[in-house]
């Protein structure tokens, strides 16, 4: 999580946007009063909507585009910094108990003046968080936020001339986030706004760009519909032909494209292949990997901090990280003390005492009863 | 939940060839290192024999029990059980979820409205029903945050959350004890040698007389009074415990190394006491005192009830403890045995058991030190009926009797039977003390004398 660079201009707005109460509650006064808990601890039952240190989001407006979708605008709490458009957040959501992280890229404005984060989720038909979004999020529900993340997909200071943005399906969001941005500075180069839909029917935000078209003469909207027999501006995948329609060749241009990895590949690879100049900048969506594992494979197990790594043997990750000459902190070598604890930062592992086979990227495991499968990394 | 199963990674993997045992089968368990049983065919006949009910004559025998405690019971009965506390266990964790997060988070939600509004009321404790009330509110408060949430959260029965407000690493309990050093002293030196005289320093937290295997020594002389101090400053003796002072005894205390520990611990008192005995009493202006007084009732009432609901957990009549020895060669099996027969549940309602932190039920907390706490009740009933069928006590009784039998046991053991009189006289330090008790006397007499 970088803070990013909006600090100087958003430390300024919070200090205006926070009132003398909690300007009180967030010195180490008030820290010495609440402890060993954090202050964020009671106001959370006192004033859900506050927070001093902690940053959460109140769900003030949930909208459903489409079948597989769901929008929802949030109001976050004044510890919240603003964000750049075309960077992201992660938000913590509580499904059966177990909170998960996500990341999500904000489709509103960046600009100063806009208080609220709109986040548009698209549902993965297996999908933890947002399926749980679709069906649950309801107005009055806190989300957890963490400070907006990333520094390369984001408009750069100072605007380019021409800028083209690229997109498909949910990943309209970081690029309708500029948009939109462009359009509240008032922006006065030319934008092309390039998104891939499958059909009429699955564009997000169908309206909005209408209306955007329509009160801003510099922004050219081509939808593209990948399913045949579309009334789009352009049909099918996108192609060296959409891109010449859509694409200044100048310098002074920026570009801008995410969405499905086939749709980030293929425009990477025109880049190459027509050596164009423009500086191009990508992201796309996808979902941490979860490695495929044969649980007859031993693997390899790299210790992250120390920068060792071991074949493993079967045994146990804290007896395999001893004869690397490591020394974790440990207790009762039999899985009840829970004091050598450590992050599982990738791979699966075997519980020695049942058998299970389990572990996903950021859980902590014993690993006084853990064993590798596969390759595995653990911080430390 | 954690860890996620998926069935048939685990009962069709043909784990023989790849998967070594964490150690030798052949290798004892306890304290340093896992399995005896845990091959793969062992854990693979674990899971198969999941219909395994033993029934077993508690009258009878065996050759060579390895625990003197429970003498009809073999080795492979003692693992035999472990199994149908695992199966207990295995049944359990994959039911964690929303059920669990609810009720933790009720207590907590609880916890800060008895914080906040005793607080308040405290502030207002110069009006006598208002002082009353606010020492009421914190003190439940205190007693809520140490026990059903700071001490089970600490365990990592909360864990699987990913909720960081509730990691067992990283929680911080309002009690002047360190919650680092706590997580050492308690989750790994109590939890794993529970009850073995010698090693389970919460046999009388290291200044008391709590077992006949302690030899006695005059100092012991005190142990009543020890044991009233002990309670009063509960949370201070907690804090203290991990220093292992009574070192200081013997003459072999280290305090340079300890003194990032006393560093540590020096911090959080001065922390937990500039709360409560100095801001929020500053608060109340000229009614500094009263505020102040509340805090520190709050505390010590905090105090006697934690002192109360752990002293009953190991120490009351028909809890038996063990020697170094007879565990030193222990399996999980016995482990299990050892857990159920060291301690000693509370009878009582439903909120007392939330008020002691379901520990209460010592003995579940014990065998499954990190499942959710709450869930103990029900656990209770499985294991009870897996302890009738292997003819194992399950100790417990109600508070006040229990209590009563840990202060007979305190007095008791204060005085020195007339064998352990002449084993203290014999011993060294014995021999030395006598030989200066003596000599003083005699020389006393001379100068007397002389003076006559
Ligand atoms: C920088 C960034 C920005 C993002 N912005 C957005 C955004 O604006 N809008 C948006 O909708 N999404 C966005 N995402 C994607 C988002 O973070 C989630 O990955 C997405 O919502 C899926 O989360 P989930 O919990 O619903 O699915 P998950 O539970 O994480 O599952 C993801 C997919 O994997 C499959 N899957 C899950 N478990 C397994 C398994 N064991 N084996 C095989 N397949 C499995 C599921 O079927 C599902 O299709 C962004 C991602 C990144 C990295
Ligand atoms: S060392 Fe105790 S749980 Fe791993």
């Amino acid at each position: 999580m970088t803070p990013s660079a909006t600090a100087p201009p958003a430390a300024a707005r919070r200090s205006r946007r926070r009132g003398l109460t909690q300007r009180l509650l967030d010195t180490p006064l008030a820290d010495a009063l609440a402890g060993p808990h954090n202050v964020d601890h009671y106001l959370e039952l006192l004033r859900p909507g506050w927070a001093v240190k902690r940053i959460r989001g109140e769900i003030v407006d949930v909208r459903h585009q489409n079948e597989d979708s769901v929008t929802l605008t949030l109001r976050p709490t004044v510890t919240w910094p603003g964000f750049l458009a075309g960077q992201h957040v992660e938000i913590t959501v509580e499904v059966d108990g177990v909170r998960h992280r996500r990341c999500y890229s904000p489709s509103g404005s960046a600009d100063i003046r806009a208080r609220t984060i709109e986040l548009t989720v698209r549902t993965h038909p297996e999908g933890v968080v947002s399926q749980h979004l679709k069906r649950n999020a309801h107005v009055g529900m806190f989300v957890g936020l963490s400070m907006p993340i990333g520094d390369e997909f984001v408009l750069p200071r100072p605007r380019p001339g021409r800028i083209v943005l690229i997109s498909g399906g949910s990943g309209i969001t970081p690029v309708l986030a500029m948009l939109r941005t462009l359009t509240d500075e008032g922006y006065g180069g030319e934008v092309v706004f390039l998104h891939y839909a499958r059909t009429a029917g699955d564009l997000l935000y169908a309206d909005d760009l209408a209306a955007v078209e329509a009160a801003h003469p510099n922004v050219t909207v081509l939808r593209a519909y990948t399913r045949a027999g579309q009334d789009g501006d352009l049909a099918g995948h996108l192609t060296r032909e959409h891109l010449r329609v859509a694409l200044p060749a100048d310098r002074d241009a920026a570009a801008f494209v995410c969405g499905p990895g086939a749709l980030v590949e293929a425009v990477r690879q025109i880049w190459a292949e027509d050596e164009l100049t423009t500086p191009l900048r990508y992201e796309h969506f996808a979902p941490p990997e979860l490695p495929e594992i044969d649980p007859d494979q031993l693997g390899r197990i790299t210790f992250a901090q120390s920068g060792q790594a071991v074949e493993a043997t079967g045994r146990s990750l804290l007896e395999q990280a001893e004869q690397a000459g490591l020394s974790p902190t440990h207790g009762c070598r039999m899985g009840i003390c829970q004091s050598c604890k450590c992050k599982l930062e990738h791979g699966r592992v075997r519980d020695t005492l049942t058998g299970d086979i389990y572990g996903a990227p950021g859980e902590e495991i014993r690993i006084c009863v853990s064993a590798a499968v596969g390759d595995v990394t653990l911080d430390l | 939940m954690n860890p996620v199963t998926t069935p048939n990674e685990t009962t069709e993997t043909p784990a023989e060839a790849t998967f070594v045992p964490a150690l030798d089968p052949s290798t004892p368990l306890s304290p340093s290192a896992p399995d005896r049983e845990a091959s793969a065919a062992a854990r693979r006949a674990a899971r198969t024999d999941a219909g395994e009910r033993r029934r077993i004559d508690p009258s009878r025998r065996v050759a060579d029990a390895p625990l003197s405690a429970v003498p009809h019971l073999s080795q492979d009965d003692l693992d035999a059980f472990g199994r149908e506390m695992e199966r207990i266990r295995a049944k359990h964790v994959a039911d964690l979820g929303e059920r669990d997060a609810t009720y933790i988070r009720k207590v907590i939600k609880a916890q800060r409205r008895l914080e906040i509004g005793g607080r308040i009321a405290l502030e207002l404790g110069f009006i006598p029903p208002f002082w009353l009330a606010g020492v009421a509110a914190l003190s439940a408060s205190k007693i809520l945050d140490n026990m059903e949430i700071g001490h089970n959260v600490m365990h990592g029965q909360y864990d699987w959350m990913q909720d960081e407000e509730l990691n067992g690493r990283t929680f911080e309990w309002d009690t002047a004890c360190p919650a680092d050093q706590w997580r050492h002293s308690h989750n790994y030196m109590h939890h794993t040698h529970t009850n073995i005289v010698g090693k389970d320093r919460d046999v009388g937290y290291g200044i008391l007389r709590m077992s006949d295997d302690q030899p006695w020594e005059p100092y012991f002389l005190g142990n009543p009074v020890y044991a009233s101090l002990l309670a009063l400053l509960f949370e201070y003796g907690v804090a203290l415990h991990d220093l292992e002072v009574e070192d200081a005894r013997y003459g072999r205390w280290d305090w340079k190394a300890r003194l990032p520990m006393m560093q540590a611990i020096w911090h959080k008192v001065r922390r937990q006491a500039g709360k409560d005995y100095l801001l929020f009493p500053a608060l109340a202006g000229p009614f500094f005192p009263v505020v102040l007084a509340g805090n520190a009732t709050a505390n010590v009432v905090r105090n006697l009830w934690t002192f109360s609901i752990i002293f009953c957990g190991h120490f009351p009549d028909g809890v038996e403890e063990f020697t170094v020895e007879e565990t030193a060669e222990e399996t999980r099996g016995g482990w299990y045995v050892r857990q159920l027969l060291g301690s000693s549940n509370l009878t009582g309602g439903k909120l007392f058991h939330v008020m002691s932190g379901n520990l209460s039920f010592q003995i579940e907390h014990h065998l499954f030190p990190d499942i959710p706490a709450h869930r103990y009740a029900e656990i209770s009933d499985e294991v009870r009926e897996v302890c009738e069928r292997y003819g194992l006590q399950y100790n417990g009784g109600p508070l006040p009797y229990q209590l009563f039998t840990v202060a007979r046991k305190i007095v008791r053991l204060a005085w020195p039977t007339g064998a352990e009189a002449d084993a203290f006289v014999a011993s060294e330090t014995g021999g030395r003390l006598a030989k200066t008790v003596v000599r003083t006397l005699r020389g006393a007499t001379r100068a007397v004398r002389a003076a006559v």
